[in-house]
């Protein structure tokens, strides 16, 4: 919309001067002005289909989940949002299971990119493949493994004292096997997150501090350099709660319930507009979580730039 | 007395160091070995072997063999083109709006749109299906406004699904090029321009043979992010587009057919084999686009 107004203020201003300047130098200045408004139009009109094309959607979402047909205006879905059945168990779990994602993914990374930062490179080569293995087998490809998986321990484990474990993998309240699935699709993303903001501490140099100070290695870690990782790990975590919250292949696959598998159940259903004001409310917060983030890092880098 | 332990302490840590160093990286290798080395080895051994509940496996090429025919052959082929297409599209209606962006006097307009872009390019699956199915599906509110599907108009189709897809792929090439378009000197199109080339010249010799590795390094993970798509398909169109991620999902969850979810296995490792040569063909690309735009 910018665009639109910044070519027409241009077009509409470029006479002016040519004008003045009498008629030689004018039609050479002419040629370059019609040139540049030209290519100003063509910048409004591209920003103006994709403002529109990504606008409309969103747009018509938002009004589908306030219009009631007859009566017109209504807040109804909003409202029912509180009452449905199911959403909130579904969230419940959703919302357990990014903790547990989250929790996971920390425990296993951190360590691993300090050690990475400390040690060779031949480390860092290692650590840095098996972090990008995950990219190359699509989601899909990995939920048919683990069902395959599944099917192999339901046939082979039920005469062993296995069997229990296995059962408990899949509880449905607090499915394992999903937890599982998630770290692994959150690693990559993950890995590069928070390497990145390891990468622009000297570690070295604040764990020798640390222990010149008579910090043990551990609390040096936990003391030193985790609170100035504090950004990335907070990015990881966002980051990896829109991951949990929007999946939906695998838990739909392995007949699991979370959020966004009962999104869609109920909208198949019959509780459309509940359903659709359910999903724009987490995408909204989604957004905001997003865009928190983006101001949050574009903010350090300018402080960064500062230095 | 003092310089003893001093010199001493070094010496002594520094093995000491590099042991722990290698200890903290094992849980990572044991986890993913375990949670995604066993599932992507058993779908490998599963593509590659019969089964029969209560008698052993045996090896076999037909899973892989059914996989490449009739309906699982027209879902593959349905997904190439569908990611073709939709990354086609994309790249250029990506670098468009880049280029509208980066050569933009306002600087709010660039945070805007990198903004949006982040958010955008991470809005798949569910939600995505459900803004386009109130805005262009069956009942939606531009296709009765405008009586498209007097015109033929159907969302759940081919076309449809394009158009979906190239909500969350056009953010994330603008995304993705906006740093090699930051990286085209002013001065390449200044000395192009004192040597009297026309705009399309410029484009034409100097900016697209520049930009090319980062276009191409865009649109193979444009394809590959759209190959792997599963969620907004399934929540949207059901199985009336043949696309391999709802074969194998159709696969996987029906009970037809107790080989069915063997095949499904040999249709991931055909994925896999895709995705694996985006990535093979990505990495170089993105390396060598970093050489000129620096």
């Amino acid at each position: 919309m910018a665009g639109v107004t910044a070519s027409a203020l241009t077009t509409e201003g470029s006479p002016a001067p040519s004008t003045a300047n009498g008629p030689g130098p004018a039609g050479a200045r002419g040629g370059v002005l019609a040139g540049l408004s030209r290519i100003r139009w063509g910048r409004g009109t591209v920003l103006l289909v994709a403002g529109l094309y990504f606008l409309v959607p969103i747009g018509t979402t938002l009004w589908f989940t306030v219009d009631n047909s007859p009566q017109g205006f209504s807040l109804d879905a909003y409202r029912q949002i509180f009452t449905v059945p199911g959403l909130w168990p579904a969230l419940q779990l959703s919302l357990l299971l990014a903790a547990g994602t989250i929790v996971l993914v920390y425990l296993l990374l951190i360590p691993a990119v300090v050690a990475v930062r400390l040690g060779s490179p031949r480390l860092r080569t290692v650590v840095e493949l098996t972090c990008t293995l995950p990219l190359v087998v699509p989601t899909i490809a990995l939920t048919a493994g683990i069902s395959d998986v599944l099917r192999w321990c339901n046939d082979n484990l039920a005469p062993t004292p296995f069997y229990a474990t296995f059962l408990d993998a899949q509880n449905a309240n607090f499915p394992v096997v999903l937890l599982l699935a998630y770290v692994v699709m959150a690693l990559p993303l993950a890995f590069r997150t928070l390497d990145a903001g390891m990468r622009a501490l000297d570690v070295r140099t604040l764990l020798e501090a640390a222990q010149n100070n008579g910090a043990s290695r551990a609390r040096a870690i936990v003391a030193v350099i985790l609170p100035n990782l504090r950004s990335a790990m907070l990015n990881t975590a966002f980051i990896t709660l829109a991951l949990v919250l929007g999946e939906f292949t695998v838990a739909s696959i392995l007949g699991y319930v979370p959020f966004a598998v009962w999104i869609v159940n109920g909208n198949s259903a019959g509780q459309g507009p509940v359903t659709v004001a359910v999903s724009i409310v987490s995408l909204l917060l989604t957004w905001v979580l997003l865009l928190v983030l983006s101001i949050g890092s574009e903010r350090r880098g300018r402080a960064q730039a500062q230095h | 007395m003092s310089t003893a332990p001093l010199s001493a302490t070094p010496a002594r840590r520094r093995p000491q160091r590099a042991a722990a160093g290698r200890f903290a990286v094992v849980p990572l290798l044991l986890f993913v070995a375990v949670a995604f080395g066993v599932p992507a080895l058993a779908m490998a051994y599963g593509a590659f072997t019969t089964y029969n509940p209560g008698k052993p496996s045996q090896y076999t090429m037909g899973n892989l063999t059914a996989s490449m025919q009739g309906g699982y052959l027209d879902a593959l082929v349905g997904s190439v083109k569908l990611s073709a297409l939709s990354a086609l599209i994309s790249v250029v209606a990506g670098l468009l709006v880049a280029q509208a962006v980066v050569t933009s006097r306002f600087a709010f307009l660039r945070k805007a749109v990198l903004s949006a872009s982040g958010v955008l390019a991470n809005f798949g699956g569910v939600p995505l299906a459900f803004a386009f199915m109130a805005t262009l599906g069956n009942a939606g509110m531009l296709t009765t406004k405008l009586h498209l599907d007097q015109h033929g108009w159907s969302l759940y189709s081919f076309n449809g699904l394009t158009l979906v897809y190239l909500y969350f792929l056009i953010p994330l090439m603008v995304l993705s090029v906006i740093p090699s378009l930051d990286g085209l000197r002013r001065q390449w199109r200044e000395a192009a321009q004192n040597n009297g080339a026309t705009g399309w010249q410029y484009w034409r010799h100097v900016a697209l043979p520049v930009l090319t590795p980062s276009l191409l390094g865009g649109f193979v993970l444009l394809f590959g992010s759209a190959f792997a798509a599963y969620a907004t398909a399934a929540a949207m169109v059901g199985a009336t587009v043949p696309l391999i991620t709802l074969q194998i999902a159709t696969a996987l969850s029906g009970n037809v057919d107790p080989n069915a979810t063997n095949i499904a296995l040999a249709m991931s490792l055909d994925m896999v084999v895709i995705a694996t040569l985006v990535m093979v063909v990505y990495i170089p690309l993105q390396r060598r686009s970093a050489r000129w735009l620096v």
